[in-house]
This record gives C-alpha cells, sequence and structure tokens, in this order.
C-alpha cells in the first residue's frame, strides 16, 4: 500500500514534541495530585455523603477490598441497568439488551477493556451510554491510576503495609485528573468536527428520493474520555473510523495523542514521586523505544503489503491514507485503548500480527492509564532480580530487597496473561461450535480467535471484527478473560505494595545496581521481549506469521 | 571437574533421578516427566514400526541426559566435598573419655569446706556418652574428645585435623583462647574440659555435614530464583499444551515427542540444572579457603555486606608499634644516636625495642657483633617500669661505648618521662626535638626520646618513631570495597589523634576510637538501623553479643566457644582480613547465579527460530523462512536443539563450580559485562552450537532427508 513516510514522519514528529513538551508538566501535577494532604470542597462533600473517611490510611488489603467492591457494584449496575434500558430515561426506543451481551459490555467497560459485543447504533440509547458507559471510561481509569499510585507508594513507604485511600485515589483520578483533561478534550474534538447534540438518529429524504439515516448524540463527550482513559469503547460501531467520531486527520492525530499523553506522562510522576527523576526518565525511554520501533514496523508492514492492489487497502480510511492508521493502530494496542481508525481484521497479516504483538507485550509501551506502568514496574522488578545477581547483589529495586516473597507476587503476575490467552485460544479453537464464531478461513480465523483473546486479557478491547462474540459461550469466556486479566494482577500488584512498604529503606551504594541510565533501560528491554511477548511465538507463527510468510 | 570426579559422581547422579528428589528443582522435573512421556510414545512408535521411531528414540535419549547432566553436575559438586567430608571423618574416631565425677557426698553433710579443694573421681566413659557440662580431663597424648571449654590448666594442643595448620596453638583456661574442639589432640600438659556439645553435635559434626552438603537448604535468594524460574516453566508449559489443539485447528498437529521437545528447549533447563551445584561449589570455596559457614543464607548475606567492622590491630595494621625513623637534635651526630637508641634497646625484649634494634641495625644487620659484645655482664640493665616509662643501660668505665670517666647512663622512653630525667640532671629538652614530638604525636606515631647522662649532664640526642605499620596493600583493597560500594569503619581502642592517623594511612572510610565491645554492638546497631548489612570479625567472649547481631559474623577459630556460637562463620585460619574474601566469595555466588539465569533465558530466542519453523513449516511453507540457520530438516532442527540444550548443560558446568569470575568494580561496570557477555552471548551461542550440531547431525541418514 502507499505510505506516505513524510506524512508519517511528521505526524510522528508533532506527537513527540507536544508529549515532550506535556509529560513533565502533566507528571508533576499528577504526583501533586496524589501526594497533596488537601481535599477540595467538593470531595469532602462527595465523601460525607458517601460515608467515607478521606483520612483513612488503607492496609493494602483493605485498599484491594475497597476497590474490588467497587468494581463488583459497578459491573451490577451496568449490566441491570442494560436489562432495565426499555424503562429508563433516554432510550431512544431502545429495550432491554440480551442478557449475554449485558453481561460482556458491563465486565468489558469495569475492566476498562471496552471490548464492543454490542452494535451501539441498534442497542444502546444515550442514556445508557452517557450515564454508564461514559461514567465507567472515567472511573475505570481512576481505578488503574490508584493502582500505580499504590505501588508507588510501595517504594516509597517504609515500614507500614498502609498504601493510601482507595476511594481519595479514585476521587481525586476522576475529579482533578481526568474531568478537566477530558472537558479540554470535547471541547477540540467538537472544534474539528465531532459531533454534540441531543438529536437521535434521524432519517432525511435526500432530493434523489434515497432516505439517508444520520445518526446524532452526545459523541464528542464521550470520545474524549474515550481515548484519555485508554478505554476505547466507541459511540459507534465503527469507532474512530466513523467520520462523526473522527472528521479529519487532525482530529485522528488528537485522537492518537489524546492516547497516549496520561500513559506517557505517569513515569514522569513515577520519578518525582520516588524522588528520582531519572527512575522515569528511564522507564519513559524504554516505552518510547517500543513505540517508535513498532509504529515503524507497522508502516513497514503496511507499506509492504501490496495483497489486493489498492493504494489504500480496504478497511483503511480512504480520505486520509495509511499513515494515520499506522501511528493509530500501534497506539490503540500499545496501550489498552482498543479504539480504531481502521479495521484491524482488514491489517495485512504481519500489522495484524504486530498489533497482536503490542497487546502481548502485556500493554507497557505506554500502556494503559495506570495499568501500563504497573506492568513495565512489575518488569522492572523481573530485570532488577536478574540484573541484582548479577552485580553479586541479592536484588533491591529502589531501596527495596526483592526476595522470596516478592517474586512470588511477580512471578503469578507474569503468569497470568499468556495463560488467559493462550488457554482461551485453545480451549476455542478445539470446540468446533466456538471456533465458528470467527468465519475467516485458515490461519486468518485462528487469528480471530487469538486476536479476541489477547485483547480480553490483555484488557485492549480492539478486535479483528469478523468475530462474533454476542452468543453466550464467547461472551461468557471473554468476559472471564477480562476479569481475571484485569483484578487477578490488581490483586498482585497491591499484594506487592504492601509487601514492600512493609520493608525498611535500603541505602544504595555504588554497588547497587542502578534502576535508571541505558544499561538498566536495555536490561528492562530485553527481558520485556523475552518474558512477554516470545511466549507467544508458536501462537503467532500459527496465525499472522502463517498467513503472512509466503514463500 | 575431570574424567575420575565425573566418573565418581555418576552413580550419585542416577541415584538423584528419584522422582521425590527431582520435585525440589520444578525445571528439571518438568524434563524428567518429559522424558518419561518420550519414552512410553517411543516404544509405542517401536513396537508399530512407525517411521518417526528413530528419531523419537533419539530425542528421548537427549532427554534422559538432559535430566542425567543435570543431577551430574550437582552430583561432581557434593563430590568434592565428600572429600573433604572424608578426611575430617578419619578424625573422628570413637575415643574414651576420662569423665570426673564427684565424689558422692551424703545428704545433709553438703560437703562444706571441701568445695575448694574438692576430691573427684574419674570414670572412663565413650566419647560419644557425653552430655553437654560434663567434665573431662585431656593429658599429653589424648584426643579431646568433643567440644568444650578448658577451665583449668593450659596445653599445646595440635588442631591439624580441622585447620590443615600443623603447628600446635596453645589452649588456656580463662580469655580468649580457652574452647577446644573435639578430634584435636593434646600435645603437652594436662587440662580439664567443660564439654559444650553433646556427640553428633560437635563442630567437627557440623563441618561433615555442612561440606557434604547433607543439612544443605535452599537459601531465601535461591528460593526466590526457584519460584522466577518455576514460574517460567509453567508460563511454557502452558504455551505447549495450548499449542496442541491451536496446531491441531491448523491441521498440522505434531507429535508428543515433538511438544516435549520444544517444552525442553523452552524452559530454563541450564540454570534450573546448575542451581544446587552453584550453591553448592560456593559453599565449596569457602571451606577452601578454611572458613566454615553455618549456613548458605550467610555465604548469600556476605554478598549483600554494605559495612565492614574491622578491628584496627591485626587486621589493618601489624599490631605492634616499630620504630620507623631516628630523629637526631641539632648538633647530634645521627649515627651516634642510632648507635645510643641501639644501646638503650639491646636488653628491651618488647616488640617496640626489637624494632629499634632492627632499625638500628639496618637490613644488613651490620652491627650486629659489636651488639653482643656490648651488653657484657657487667651492663646494668635498667627495666621499663610503669612509674618511671623508660628504659635502658647503665654502662660501666671502661665498656667500649663508654668514653668517658664515669657511668654512663642510657635511656630511651616516653617523651615526657625521658624530658623529666634530663631536666633532673642539667638537660633540657631542644626545640626542634619537642617539635618532632608533636608532629610525631599528632599523626598517630608514639615519639621516644633517648638520652644519655654521663654524671654531669643529660643530652637529649634524639627522638625514636614508633608507628603503627598499616599492612602492605590494605589501602587499595579499602579502594576497592569502596568501589563495590562497601564501607569499611575501623576499630581502635587507640585515642582519637592514633586512629585518625591510621585511619587515613589505611583509607578506611570511618573510625571509632577508644572503642569498647559495646560500642561495636552500638556501631552495628546504628548501621543496621540506616538499612546497612554489616559484616564483622570477633574473636573474645565479649565480642559475641556484637557478633550475634552483625548481619555476617566470621568469629576466630583460636576465639572462645561463646565468640563461635554466636558467629554465623569460623575462619580456621584466625585471619581478619579473610572478612574482604568472604564478601568476594558471596557475591561470586549471586553472579554466577544471575549471569547462568540471563544465559538461560536468552538462548531461547535461537530456540524458536530452531523448532518454531521445524514443526509448521510442512503445512504453512512461509514459515520456512524462520529458519535463518538454514537447519538441514524438521527434525535436524528439533535434534539440534535438544542435544545444545543438554550439552550446555554440561559446558557450562566448570564455570558453576569456578564462579563467574569476580572483579571488584562498581555495579554499572559489572552489569555491562556480564549482560554483554551472558546476555548477548545467550542470544548468539546457541545460534552457533545449533547450526554446527545440525551439520554433524544430518549426517545421520533417516534424520536428513526432508
Amino acid at each position: 500500500m502507499d505510505l506516505s513516510i513524510f506524512s508519517l514522519a511528521t505526524q510522528l514528529a508533532v506527537l513527540i514534541v507536544v508529549l515532550a513538551a506535556l509529560h513533565q508538566p502533566l507528571g508533576k501535577y499528577l504526583a501533586n495530585t496524589f501526594t497533596s494532604h488537601k481535599h477540595l470542597a467538593v470531595e469532602s462533600g462527595l465523601y460525607k455523603l458517601s460515608g467515607v473517611d478521606p483520612q483513612a490510611d488503607q492496609h493494602w488489603k483493605v485498599y484491594l477490598r475497597s476497590l474490588l467492591a467497587f468494581s463488583i457494584v459497578s459491573i451490577v449496575v451496568l449490566f441491570l441497568g442494560q436489562l432495565l434500558q426499555g424503562i429508563l430515561p433516554f432510550n431512544q426506543g431502545l429495550g432491554a439488551v440480551d442478557p449475554w451481551v449485558a453481561m460482556n459490555t458491563a465486565v468489558s467497560f469495569v475492566t476498562n477493556t471496552n471490548w464492543q459485543t454490542y452494535v451501539p447504533e441498534t442497542t444502546l440509547g444515550f442514556g445508557i451510554q452517557m450515564m454508564l458507559l461514559a461514567v465507567q471510561n472515567f472511573l475505570s481509569a481512576a481505578v488503574g491510576l490508584a493502582v500505580v499510585v499504590a505501588l508507588i507508594r510501595g517504594f516509597t513507604r517504609a515500614q507500614t503495609s498502609n498504601l493510601g485511600n482507595f476511594w481519595v485515589d479514585l476521587t481525586r483520578g476522576t475529579l482533578r485528573v481526568l474531568l478537566p483533561l477530558a472537558v479540554i478534550g470535547a471541547v477540540v474534538l467538537m472544534i474539528t468536527g465531532v459531533i454534540q447534540n441531543w438529536g437521535g438518529t434521524s432519517i432525511h429524504t435526500l432530493v434523489t428520493g434515497a432516505q439517508q439515516t444520520v445518526p446524532g448524540g452526545p459523541v464528542a463527550s464521550q470520545e474524549a474520555i474515550k481515548l484519555l482513559g485508554t478505554n476505547g469503547g466507541g459511540y459507534f460501531n465503527a469507532n474512530s473510523a466513523h467520520p462523526f467520531e473522527n472528521p479529519t486527520a487532525f482530529s485522528s492525530l488528537f485522537q492518537v495523542f489524546l492516547i497516549l499523553v496520561i500513559p506517557f506522562s505517569l513515569p514522569a510522576m513515577y520519578g518525582r514521586m520516588v524522588g528520582d527523576k531519572r527512575q522515569g526518565y528511564t522507564v519513559l525511554t524504554v516505552m518510547v523505544a517500543f513505540w517508535l520501533a513498532s509504529t515503524t514496523l507497522m508502516a513497514w508492514a503496511i507499506a509492504a503489503f501490496n495483497g489486493n492492489g489498492t493504494s489504500v487497502g480496504e478497511g483503511f480510511e480512504q480520505r486520509l491514507g495509511v499513515a494515520p492508521s499506522a501511528l493509530f493502530a500501534t497506539a490503540t494496542t500499545l496501550t489498552s485503548t482498543g479504539a480504531v481508525n481502521v479495521a484491524h481484521d482488514s491489517l495485512p497479516p504481519l500489522a495484524g500480527g504486530l498489533a497482536m504483538l503490542n497487546m502481548m507485550l502485556g500493554e507497557i509501551a505506554p500502556g494503559g492509564v495506570g495499568s501500563g506502568l504497573y506492568g513495565m514496574l512489575i518488569l522492572a522488578v523481573v530485570a532488577v532480580f536478574i540484573g541484582g545477581l548479577m552485580v553479586g547483589r541479592t536484588p533491591e529495586f529502589l531501596g527495596k530487597k526483592i526476595g522470596a516473597p516478592q517474586m512470588k507476587l511477580v512471578a503469578l503476575y507474569i503468569l497470568v496473561t499468556p495463560t488467559l490467552v493462550l488457554l482461551g485460544t485453545a480451549i476455542t479453537v478445539a470446540i468446533p461450535s466456538l471456533a465458528a464464531a470467527a468465519p475467516a478461513e485458515g490461519p486468518h480465523g485462528f487469528s480471530e480467535i487469538l486476536y479476541a483473546f489477547t485483547s480480553a486479557a490483555n484488557n485492549n478491547g480492539s478486535a479483528f471484527g469478523g468475530i462474533t462474540s454476542a452468543g453466550p459461550g464467547l461472551a461468557t469466556m471473554l468476559a472471564l478473560a477480562m476479569l481475571i486479566g484485569r483484578f487477578l494482577p490488581i490483586a498482585l500488584v497491591l499484594a506487592l505494595a504492601g509487601s514492600l512498604a512493609k520493608q525498611r529503606k535500603i541505602p544504595a551504594t555504588t554497588g547497587t545496581l542502578a534502576t535508571h541510565g541505558p544499561l538498566f533501560a536495555v536490561l528492562l528491554g530485553g527481558i520485556s521481549l523475552i518474558l512477554t511477548a516470545l511466549t507467544y511465538f508458536p501462537a503467532l507463527a500459527l496465525g499472522p506469521a502463517a498467513e503472512g510468510l509466503l514463500k | 571437574m575431570n574424567l575420575n570426579n565425573t566418573l565418581a559422581a555418576l552413580p550419585l547422579a542416577f541415584r538423584k533421578l528419584d522422582p521425590r528428589q527431582m520435585i525440589h528443582s520444578p525445571v528439571m522435573f518438568t524434563v524428567l516427566i518429559g522424558s518419561i512421556v518420550c519414552t512410553a510414545v517411543s516404544v509405542q512408535q517401536l513396537a508399530i514400526g512407525s517411521d518417526s521411531a528413530v528419531f523419537s528414540i533419539i530425542v528421548t535419549v537427549w532427554l534422559w541426559l538432559t535430566v542425567l547432566f543435570g543431577n551430574l553436575s550437582e552430583a561432581i559438586a557434593e563430590g568434592r566435598g565428600k572429600a573433604q567430608a572424608d578426611s575430617l571423618r578419619a578424625a573422628r574416631t570413637s575415643v574414651m573419655a576420662r569423665r570426673r565425677t564427684r565424689a558422692l557426698v551424703p545428704a545433709g553433710a553438703s560437703g562444706a569446706g571441701r568445695e575448694g579443694n574438692a576430691e573427684y573421681e574419674e570414670e572412663l566413659v565413650p566419647g560419644t556418652d557425653l552430655e553437654v557440662g560434663d567434665i573431662v580431663i585431656c593429658e599429653a597424648g589424648d584426643l579431646i574428645p568433643s567440644d568444650g571449654d578448658v577451665i583449668e590448666g593450659l596445653a599445646s594442643v595440635d588442631e591439624s585435623a580441622i585447620t590443615g595448620e600443623s603447628a600446635p596453638v596453645i589452649r588456656e583456661s580463662g580469655g580468649d583462647r580457652s574452647s577446644v574442639t573435639g578430634g584435636t589432640m593434646v600435645l603437652s600438659d594436662r587440662i580439664v574440659i567443660r564439654i559444650t556439645a553433646a556427640s553428633g553435635k560437635t563442630f567437627l559434626d557440623r563441618m561433615i555435614s555442612l561440606v557434604e552438603g547433607a543439612t544443605r537448604q535452599k537459601t531465601p535468594n535461591e528460593i526466590a530464583l526457584n519460584v522466577l524460574l518455576a514460574s517460567l516453566t509453567i508460563v511454557f508449559v502452558v504455551a505447549v499444551m495450548t499449542l496442541a489443539p491451536m496446531a491441531n485447528f491448523a491441521s498440522a498437529l505434531p507429535t508428543p515427542v515433538v511438544l516435549v521437545a520444544l517444552l525442553v528447549c523452552l524452559i530454563p533447563t541450564t540454570i534450573g540444572a546448575l542451581v544446587p551445584a552453584i550453591g553448592i561449589a560456593g559453599m565449596d570455596r569457602l571451606i577452601q579457603r578454611n572458613v566454615l559457614a553455618t549456613s548458605g543464607r550467610a555465604v548469600e548475606t556476605a554478598g549483600d555486606i554494605t559495612t565492614l567492622l574491622l578491628d584496627k590491630t591485626g587486621t589493618i595494621t601489624y599490631g605492634n608499634r616499630r620504630a620507623v625513623a631516628f630523629i637526631a637534635a641539632d648538633g647530634v651526630n645521627q649515627q651516634l644516636l642510632i648507635e645510643t637508641a641501639r644501646l638503650s634497646s639491646l636488653a628491651d625484649e618488647t616488640p617496640e625495642g626489637r624494632s629499634i634494634v632492627d632499625l638500628a641495625e639496618g637490613p644488613e644487620k651490620q652491627a650486629a657483633q659489636d651488639a653482643t659484645a656490648t651488653l657484657t655482664p657487667d651492663v646494668d640493665v635498667i627495666e621499663f617500669s610503669a612509674v618511671t616509662r623508660m628504659s635502658g643501660l647503665n654502662l660501666p668505665v671502661g665498656h667500649p661505648a663508654n668514653p668517658g670517666h664515669s657511668i654512663l647512663e642510657v635511656r630511651k622512653g616516653a617523651a615526657s618521662a625521658v624530658e623529666h630525667y634530663a631536666k633532673e640532671r642539667g638537660g633540657f629538652l631542644p626545640q626542634e626535638l619537642e617539635n618532632a614530638v608533636q608532629t610525631i604525636s599528632g599523626t598517630g606515631g608514639t615519639p621516644l626520646l633517648v638520652a644519655t647522662y654521663d654524671g654531669e649532664r643529660a643530652h637529649v640526642l634524639g627522638v625514636v618513631h614508633l608507628a603503627d605499620v598499616v599492612k602492605p596493600g590494605m589501602k587499595e583493597r579499602f579502594a576497592e570495597l569502596r568501589a563495590m560500594g562497601i564501607k569499611t569503619i575501623m576499630i581502635t581502642g587507640d585515642n582519637k589523634v592514633t586512629a585518625a592517623a591510621i585511619a587515613a594511612e589505611a583509607g578506611v572510610d570511618d573510625f571509632v576510637a577508644e572503642a569498647t565491645p559495646e560500642d561495636k554492638l552500638a556501631v552495628i546497631k546504628a548501621e543496621q538501623e540506616a538499612g546497612r548489612l554489616v559484616a564483622m570479625t570477633g574473636d573474645g567472649t565479649n565480642d559475641a553479643p556484637a557478633l550475634a547481631a552483625a548481619d555476617v559474623g566470621v568469629a576466630m577459630n583460636s576465639g572462645t566457644s561463646a565468640a563461635k556460637e554466636a558467629a554465623n562463620m569460623v575462619d580456621l585460619d584466625s585471619d581478619p582480613t579473610k572478612l574482604i574474601d568472604i564478601v568476594g566469595i558471596g557475591k561470586q555466588l549471586l553472579i554466577t547465579r544471575g549471569s547462568l539465569t540471563t544465559f538461560s533465558v536468552a538462548n531461547d530466542v535461537a530456540k524458536y527460530f530452531a523448532i518454531v519453523p521445524a514443526l509448521f513449516a510442512a503445512t504453512f511453507p512461509g514459515l520456512g523462512l524462520l529458519n535463518i540457520m538454514g537447519l538441514a530438516s524438521p527434525e535436524s532442527a528439533i535434534l539440534s536443539a535438544v542435544i545444545f540444550n543438554a550439552l550446555v548443560i554440561v559446558a557450562l558446568v566448570p564455570l558453576a563450580l569456578r564462579g563467574v569470575k569476580y572483579r571488584a568494580v562498581s555495579a554499572a561496570k559489572a552489569l555491562s559485562r556480564n549482560l554483554l557477555i551472558f546476555g548477548l552471548g545467550g542470544v548468539i551461542a546457541p545460534f552457533i552450537g545449533i547450526k554446527l550440531i545440525d551439520l554433524l547431525v544430518s549426517l545421520i541418514p533417516t534424520i536428513a532427508q526432508r
């Protein structure tokens, strides 16, 4: 396909400049938000209303229980809300959602996956979209932020098991970080032409006599947080490929920026919170390196493909060319977003494989809001463990010993996602009735299934759209993958944070492995690649590689 | 590792195939299960005469070899310890002990008055029947039956059975040299010993079980590493097990043998097989340096030490003040000063006195002949006393060194004492000498004044500079330690000025002057409070609390049992500087573990490129492009990977036993070096190794065909 290298390079350059300018100020703002002792008036009011004691410092188990309780309640509310759509306001005449679809959607939005097993236009009115789904777009992202903040506190605190207050972190993340940014984002999106209205779908009769269906709705407000919170659930089925959701080349680039801005600012927050900015820069370097390498490879995989002879392939944005798609597809799969401006099912096989590989990496470059950084820090613990041994010290990370209790938690963490992806895929392909949900022939059908489980277990939400996941079997399996893939790692991260916080701080000496600088970055990058992505090598060989490598 | 000890270890390697032992290493246990599965499949294929039987059998054999090689590495490491254990065991022959029993005192007559001069009965009991608290008597020629403390008497003891040092040592009641070890022999005199260890729990018994590895427990870091390895193993088990239905979906289901081969290649067998050997070898290196650790944990902790507490005397300095210079007063012949200083010290048998004579005579001992001539019987020897703080000679008239007509008094001593002596006799202390005294004191040295008195006037001739001499090379070693991030603290009873001077000369980071044993404990507590790990050496009973509090406490074998009991290591050579080596050994152990883990994990990249195309290239020819090594056939590719995987264990056994070379450099340098060798090397080496093996394997007719 025709790829304008100039277009790609320009867009990349704009992104890099803007992100480079913003990541430190935003990181500083984030760090202040989560370390400040002051409560806003509106926050204090909320705490009073809900009976939360904002001064309470929670043990990691209490923090985790609060988080789980909050998420379970959210899932139940979302599920019931969809079932009761017929009697709820602003339903635009749409009735109850199919229970399997409602269940899958409830889990999907609370786990920050936003896998869309429903067709929004025909399933959900803007009442559900605004009051339930969009609210979860904020809250699930704030949950991710809370978890990474708690993990960082585990490193900075000493001789305590308390990690802060989940309710305070959740409230601040939502009100002080996501809400203001989303307002700005929504306004900019409206300026680029994204719609924002209270009109429902209207049908116009054209001069030719043909009828045209024009959808409406509060799109911009939902679109901003869809991207900022690395959620990805589109207002329309076509997601960011829909002209009302993503009208221009600029809006497309701005959406990529919105996806990346918080995840790329979190390392700066981390550096400030641990009192050593270099720590943040090192993590950021690894993230940026993966992002640039993956974007380049994606562009190459798309450009090198000339399967159907057209200059811009099927499923691509015909007006804008393929460069924005390469950029968008990489950003959306390297974070846990899953919004799409190109049909991933139509990506050339190797490009589709790369999208999967991005997710399989654990979505750490830069990853979802919060989840990307805690995923990266878990890998950093492994890197510290191996690297620490290589310098002749039992490993320590930011002054905390990495011993057997810590390694147990980390080892479980790195087991969870691969197990979910591979087991889910294997079970599906072994049961013909389930495998039938992926209609494509040969390796591509396999890829559709592999992509679905990769996306669900990593809480991404994008799909090889050919697959139909509405049936009870796949809807349940994918929902389980999303649930376990989200909350088991979170539980392990918080347990790790608790065990780190309990320790006293060991002062660093020249004999300590430095966890900043290019050397550690190389180690961290290598460990990430070998421990996560390589696990999937055989599976990828049977899917995208089998389809894309031709002799 | 040579052929002999490899052969000797073979039977043990086979015995270790017992699944109950194998389960302790999750990685190798997985290989064992895989080997059993493949054996069953091979037998079945052979029974039905399948074409792939030959291939399956060869793979199976190599899988069994992988398991065996792993066990062999452990068996060789244990075998080295066994040899030492056997020689120790020879010392533990059963001996009869003369146990002292108090004469029975009838009830009511509570033995008053007999306590001080009690009469005892003795009985002859086997050494194995002794209990803690029993009192035994040993005389010249007796083997000491068990560990204990001398409570009466003094004896020379041959401890060569445990220390390898043939010179006898003195053991006496009270003080810091009261402990005796079971299995050592009394050479002279008679001692009474209170037994401190029951049979089977003596020092020697502990040593034997340690070097044999019988009491080997996994160390915390080993557990943490095993957790990581187990999780990698599970990930790959999941990856390979789920591959079966996935491949079946693509109608490219490989045989179970091939799947097992893939699994074994991917799981970290290299490090999994070598972890026990690395641990045993680390302990062994310590024992070879004559240091006993009570646990592997202590060795590991040694690598983490960030603060070393070193006694000044014996560790940093030789401990004796030695003469290093003569400074003559203005107008006094330097040769006269030297000769007078020598004269004044001729009868002085203290180390300081002898060092003055040594320095005066120079290395060639030119004046030695004269020296004996001058100490004639008519010379009065003035001994040092705490009151006069001087010593010297009174030379009679006519003595070759006395040209005058009255008795010539020659004195050397503490500056203030000699100054007083001279002033009483009409002399004075010249200004330049007073300055010299100040300077020497200021640098931590001890100034001695030398004076003569010929009956008329006293003359202060000059100053002898005594200094505590820092052992050569200490400064460099401390610099190395600093580079490794280890802080050194010198502990000394000297005053602050002296301590500061020695500290500066030796290059330690900090010092504690006028230190008491309590100060040591306080320093340790303070360092630990700041999160540092502290190592120290000690030998006295009053060191015991500090030894127990230190993260690594090394007791000198010459020390008391209390010190040895409190420490977690005992240095048989009683050499305090060895602490520095111990830290190195601890680090080397961890480095070896980390480096081989990195190597093992990095190997996987090449193995994927060997096996994955081999699995599916028949179904999807495009995947043949991944065969970047150009391996001859799917069978040869899989076989080569399996063979490489097995052989690399053998190839790395010597490295595991010897340890990765350890250099005292900063963490950053150590990491970049090891990352380059074992990380990058680990990625590249298997590409070359597998290709080479493939060239050989493809010569086998049934394997080579595509």
